[in-house]
């Protein structure tokens, strides 16, 4: 017998007495700690959603604030006259003369009216620079449009070139050397002259939201990228849609449980994980290379996006089946209806909500997909708006990627507005999974 | 005589009951064995379930009742790794033999759960949608007919009749189950499973199923599984009782609960197990 028991002599009331007082200490202790712990840990998270939020407003508010220069664009106010001798000197009205005219030599003549003591050839040339090149375009669709136009003078608001737009928004001033600019002191000049005539003024860059991509900033429009997301998206979702809630279905409800369907399952989380470019490559070496669908076209970069957003649907479709209570299975099962009507009648309609939200946070993801589309050609510069799903397009990501790589100064402030309305998309897509989620949330 | 052999219960007890001739066997099992995977649940049961009673299964916890019950309208199936061997005769045909659908035998046997699940959809529709998709009835006249009647065999049609448009599972819980009950009988099956149907109800709702369960024996064939001695002395002819697998003991009711044969039997009843 040790020292320790000899001296513990104690009545069993005693003991108890003692145990309790000893755990009740050993509790109060222990309390402080656990009360630390917690409080810590919820300093850690109001941290990180903190941090997270932060990121968010600085990031939204850069791009936000050079974004929004770009929805404004700087127009000239001018009174053309349609002149018939330039236009259609033999007046005949026909479609090519009307379409071939110098409508150029039109517009620049009512600028260079405005300065008649403009008269070098170089002046001259500096002096129409103003102009945008989209200025005779406008013209031009006018009259082609309405050739009974011909011989009015009609007051037009026609576009300034990017490079003064851009000084008449102050981001070129002459703070910089002449040299180091692009718009001279003399066209400053000129410009600045125009301004006091009061016809120059900033008007809604409707341009930016009906036109495709172009060479000159203040022509360039996102609605050809916009379009070729639709297409792209509506092929993907055509495709992984279906294909991904019947694949779903089929795993959690018809197939036998086994070896070969735990390895579907494991390369289906598999295929979630491989890099977005893979599946570039694939769809270029299969879709392009073996079958010889049109390269640059929505159709393959649909059904690349579709390989891609295959897994999310598949994974996100068979949680809300398995989500769906067994006593309802059972409950039909029960009352006589065959597996099929158990699945379409009542498992399928209660799992929808889940299916929904996420093939919606599927499409998001593959709406702001890059990589993948550059493997099958769809960086191309494409000025034309596609009509089809076998349209050479171009997606609002790569427009965003485009943009961003070009030299152009006017175009620093078209990539953020091009990014503002990726981002548009994509909340409204996930707003649309909240709400869906929200309004077919049923409970049992 | 503590070891009674089963099968010589069933020969014991089998006389005892009043009009044996004229009952019709409605289930007739024998050496029924379930597996689940490596172990097995169920021993060898022999069991007749005849027409037009209330057949009790009573047991302690784990002693394979609900898998016993759920052999008879093969629900069974839906669990992969369940295995059942032996005879399971309705009417004299097996149920797990090619001459049975499995959908048509769910039919003829429906099946009431411990809780209470409606869909997730109108009272009406809970009820409609059996005789539905069997092609029972088909214009709307037909099936509101059948609604009707469902509902108020199961004593629910008065509480319910104004609100036929509202959710099912707003309903309070033992009016739930009585849903289920209208919703199986709706499809005007032979024989009705009931597996502890009352386990989630107050003592008022228990008494309103006992007395449908009472009501509903002259057109149904019913098996109820159940903890409550008294709910099996009250609403059963016959009692089945389950040990761990086996089935020790069976006949009319009265006989089980006042005389029975087997020691497991007494000590269950008389509450020294289970
Ligand atoms: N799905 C299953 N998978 C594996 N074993 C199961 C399964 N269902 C039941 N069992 C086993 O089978 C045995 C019988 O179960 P069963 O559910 O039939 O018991 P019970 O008599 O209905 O019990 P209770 O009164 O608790 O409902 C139990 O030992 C149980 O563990
Ligand atoms: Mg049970």
């Amino acid at each position: 017998m040790t020292d320790a028991v000899m001296t513990d002599v104690q009545t069993p009331d005693q003991m108890r007495r003692d145990r309790a007082a000893r755990a009740s200490n050993a509790v109060r202790r222990s309390l402080k700690k656990r009360y630390a712990a917690e409080a810590r840990f919820r300093a850690y998270g109001i941290g990180a959603v903190g941090l997270a939020l932060a990121c968010i407003v600085v990031l939204f508010s850069t791009i936000i604030s050079s974004g929004l220069p770009a929805f404004t664009q700087s127009a000239i106010t001018l009174n053309v006259e349609l002149k018939q001798d330039v236009i259609d000197p033999e007046g005949t009205r026909d479609k090519s003369t009307l379409i071939n005219a110098n409508y150029r030599k039109l517009v620049f003549d009512t600028l260079l009216a405005e300065f008649p003591e403009v008269t070098g050839r170089r002046d001259k040339r500096a002096l129409t620079a103003i102009l945008s090149s989209g200025a005779a375009f406008q013209v031009q669709q006018l009259v082609t449009s309405d050739p009974s136009l011909i011989g009015q003078t009609l007051e037009l608001s026609l576009p300034v070139a990017a490079d003064f737009d851009l000084y008449n928004k102050g981001v070129i001033n002459k703070g910089t050397a002449e040299s180091d600019r692009r718009v001279s002191d003399q066209q400053m000049a000129w410009f600045d002259t125009l301004k006091e005539r009061g016809i120059i003024e900033s008007e809604l860059n409707t341009t930016f939201f009906t036109n495709a991509d172009s060479r000159e900033p203040e022509l360039a429009g996102i609605l050809g990228a916009a379009m070729g997301s639709l297409f792209t998206m509506l092929v993907t979702l055509a495709l992984s849609f279906p294909i991904g809630v019947c694949a779903a279905v089929y795993l959690e409800e018809f197939a036998p449980k086994n070896r070969l369907t735990q390895i579907i399952e494991v390369n289906i989380n598999n295929l979630a994980a491989v890099p977005s470019i893979v599946f570039g490559l694939l769809g270029l070496a299969v879709f392009i290379n073996f079958f010889g669908l049109p390269r640059s076209a929505p159709l393959v970069g649909g059904m690349v996006l579709a390989l891609m957003t295959l897994p999310t649907i598949i994974i996100a479709s068979r949680a809300a089946l398995k989500a769906v209570p067994p006593s309802i299975r059972e409950a039909a099962l029960g009352l006589g209806a065959s597996r099929m009507q158990v699945v379409t009648h009542h498992v399928l309609p209660l799992a929808m909500p889940g299916i929904l939200t996420g093939t919606i946070i599927g499409m998001a993801q593959a709406l702001g997909e890059t990589a993948p589309l550059l493997m099958i050609g769809m960086v191309a510069f494409i000025v034309d708006i596609p009509g089809g799903i076998t349209d050479p397009a171009t997606v609002l990501p790569v427009q965003v990627y485009l943009w961003a790589d070009s030299p152009e100064r006017a175009f620093v402030a078209r990539t953020s507005a091009a990014i503002m309305i990726l981002l548009t998309f994509l909340i409204l897509m996930n707003a649309l999974a909240v709400l869906l989620r929200k309004k077919f949330e049923r409970r049992w | 005589m503590g070891e009674v052999d089963m099968s010589n219960a069933v020969e014991v007890t089998a006389p005892m009951a009043s009009s044996d001739a004229a009952r019709e066997t409605k289930f007739h099992t024998r050496g029924v064995q379930v597996f689940y995977g490596e172990k097995q649940a169920l021993f060898d049961v022999d069991l007749d379930i005849y027409e037009n009673e209330v057949t009790a299964l009573i047991g302690p916890s784990g002693c394979g009742k609900s898998t016993y019950l759920r052999t008879l309208n093969r629900m069974n199936d839906t669990i992969d790794i369940c295995r059942v061997k032996g005879k399971i005769e309705l009417d004299g045909t097996d149920v797990y033999s090619d001459k049975i659908d499995v959908v048509h035998l769910r039919a003829r046997v429906g099946m009431v759960f411990q809780k209470p699940n409606p869909f997730p959809k109108s009272i009406y529709e809970n009820i409609a949608y059996g005789p539905r998709i069997h092609g029972i009835a088909t214009g709307k006249e037909d099936i509101d007919q059948i609604v009707e009647e469902s509902l108020t065999k199961a004593s629910l049609w008065n509480e319910v009749k104004d609100r036929l448009d509202e959710p099912g599972t707003g309903l309070s819980g033992g009016q739930q189950q009585r849903l289920c009950i209208a919703r199986a009988i709706a499809v005007q099956p032979e024989v009705i499973l009931m597996d502890e149907p009352c386990s989630a109800l107050d003592p008022i709702a228990t008494a309103r199923i006992e007395e449908l369960i009472d009501e509903l024996r002259d057109n149904f064939t019913i098996v109820i599984v159940t903890h409550s001695m008294q709910q099996a002395a009250r609403v059963s002819q016959r009692t089945a009782f389950f040990h761990l697998g086996d089935l020790v003991e069976v006949g009319e009711t009265g006989k089980i609960f006042t005389t029975p044969q087997d020691q497991r039997t007494q000590d269950y009843i008389t509450g020294r197990f289970g």
